[in-house]
């Protein structure tokens, strides 16, 4: 069920003196079961794009469409977009509300309809998969956690409804180096086990390189680049104009050939720089 | 006097009446910063960082121990209003520091509030939306303004104080790439003028600019001195499920190959210089 927007824009306060295009002529593909990254400098239109994605914004034009329905079609229904396509808020945490973890992942699949059986199933399965247990924490109230297990809360909310498309903005932002990869490694048992379409929008260059299969570059509401992590890191001074980092690999591969260091390859991540640079000094 | 801040045998325990008495949020800390001094604090969630913060400008006082600003002491209700304008203190969130609806009269609201006569209140404003290059701004409203923008604008709140000291609890950690470095170069620039800082943040890189690191776990104080001595404990920052810079990760990994890294390499720029040297020479 790939996922194709076609020529979407969006403009804010149309006909209003702070009338802004947000989205300008936007088309890409989703290929199911992909791990896609969006980047862009704030104010690119990432959050735009995404509250489309999730019906919560309908463009000024163009379409997107999802197993063939054309989810801008003002008589689609919510409900069923919210079934295909999850959304993860940035800091989802605080909107958490209800009295215990376990009624708090059952909102969304009860608003889907579901029996109460099937969702208590759901229920426990989704704190499973985002590595906490029903047992300990299912009757407690979300607002005793962690921070990172109040994340893992909120995430377990919208995996409950089984999204074919999981859209997670900012997933890791504010947390500790420790819940900071937790929440990685959560995202990539997810993608694993439920086999759906992961969407990621991160200002951690570093995660995107090492999580995603494509990248989609945005700035000022368009889509500038496509390609895979390699293709679109290659483009070093594309992406400092438009006033993007480097994952930190790249950024130290770019000062080593300001030096007249030119590694073969283009690292992404630490253990490739690690290899190339082994490789380089002749020690491997 | 030596120290500006004196954490002396500080204990802090939060209440808790439905649970039996837990571990001490901070458990027997000593420390002392010397004026002019950039302190960096790291320590994974719920280390005491924050809960030890809060105990430097009296916004909760030692259960044990004694912290004392300027040699006041924070428990001395004679001298709060004096401590809190010493030690000022800028947060995570900057929407929840923010409380008016013009940038300039957010940022007269401290010292309004010390009963300083509006001609220097004036005074005051412009000199500290200049320090964190916000004067253009200064008829904005806040909630216009980029994260970064927002969070300096919170900090001259606190410049307009005339602090000696400012306690940052992750001023960083709600912003993009460009909000952070907005933010930590306003804090190398308030640092170079001489004010104190002490700096919490989970950005190792941020961390490995200041003068001092401390390192923090269940409470207690776990490493202390300069970066450079700090991050050659790999293995030991690692248990504390910490990370380190990524020169010291990418060092630690070719030394595990044999290549004779040099222990005390913290930025990018030394791993180049030392690569490059090396290359040559073999």
């Amino acid at each position: 069920m790939p996922i194709q927007v076609k020529n979407l824009t969006h403009i804010y306060s149309e006909g209003m003196p702070y009338q802004t295009v947000a989205l300008e002529d936007i088309s890409f593909e989703l290929a199911d079961g992909s791990f896609v990254g969006i980047i862009g400098h704030t104010g690119s239109g990432k959050s735009t794009l995404i509250q489309h994605l999730n019906g919560l914004l309908k463009p000024k034009s163009g379409n997107i469409l999802v197993d063939g329905l054309d989810i801008t079609d003002p008589s689609v229904k919510l409900r069923d977009i919210r079934q295909t396509i999850g959304l993860v808020f940035q800091y989802p945490e605080y909107q958490l509300f209800e009295e215990t973890v376990e009624k708090d992942i059952a909102f969304g699949p009860l608003n889907l309809g579901l029996s109460e059986e099937e969702t208590a199933e759901r229920v426990k399965e989704a704190l499973e998969l985002v590595g906490l247990s029903y047992e300990e924490i299912g009757q407690r109230s979300p607002f005793d956690l962690s921070g990172g297990q109040k994340r893992r809360v909120a995430i377990a909310g919208v995996i409950a409804m089984r999204p074919k498309v999981l859209i997670l903005d900012e997933p890791t932002a504010g947390l500790d180096p420790k819940a900071h990869k937790d929440i990685l490694r959560l995202i990539r048992t997810v993608h694993r086990e439920e086999r759906n379409t992961i969407l990621l929008v991160s200002h951690n260059m570093g995660d995107i390189a090492a999580m995603t299969d494509k990248v989609l570059v945005m700035h000022k509401g368009r889509m500038v680049m496509e390609g895979t992590p390699r293709e679109v890191f290659s483009k070093t001074e594309q992406l400092i104009v438009m006033g993007l980092e480097l994952p930190p690999s790249s950024k130290f591969t770019e000062s080593l050939k300001c030096r007249g260091i030119d590694l073969a390859g283009l690292p992404l991540t630490i253990e490739e720089a690690e290899r190339e640079i082994a490789g380089w000094i002749g020690k491997q | 006097m030596d120290s500006i801040i004196s954490i002396e045998d500080l204990v802090f325990q939060y209440k808790r009446d439905d649970l039996m008495p837990e571990e001490p949020a901070v458990d027997h800390v000593n420390l002392q910063f010397r004026p002019g001094s950039f302190n960096a604090i790291i320590g994974r969630n719920g280390s005491g960082k924050s809960t030890l913060a809060k105990n430097i400008n009296g916004l909760l006082v030692p259960t044990a121990g004694s912290v004392f600003v300027k040699g006041w002491d924070t428990t001395d209700p004679d001298k709060i209003w004096e401590i809190r304008q010493s030690a000022g203190m800028v947060f995570q969130n900057p929407d929840n520091q923010l409380v008016s609806s013009i940038v300039e009269d957010d940022v007269a609201f401290g010292p309004e509030n010390l009963g300083i006569e509006p001609g220097e209140i004036r005074r005051r404003v412009d000199e500290s939306l200049y320090a964190v290059k916000m004067y253009e701004e200064r008829k904005k409203a806040p909630h216009l303004l980029s994260g970064g923008q927002k969070q300096r604008i919170a900090i001259a709140g606190v410049v307009a104080m005339r602090p000696d000291c400012i306690i940052f609890d992750e001023p960083t950690a709600m912003l993009d790439p460009n909000g952070r470095q907005e933010v930590m170069d306003i804090i190398q620039k308030l640092n170079g003028e001489g004010i104190t800082i002490v700096l919490i943040t989970h950005f190792m890189e941020e961390a490995a600019q200041a003068d001092r690191v401390i390192i923090m776990d269940k409470g207690k104080v776990m490493l202390d001195g300069a970066p450079r001595d700090v991050f050659a404990k790999v293995e030991e920052i690692r248990s504390m499920d910490l990370d380190v810079p990524f020169a010291v990760d990418l060092a630690d990994r070719l030394r595990r190959r044999g290549i004779p890294v040099p222990a005390d390499m913290i930025t990018d720029e030394e791993m180049v210089d030392f690569l490059c040297q090396y290359k040559s020479r073999t």
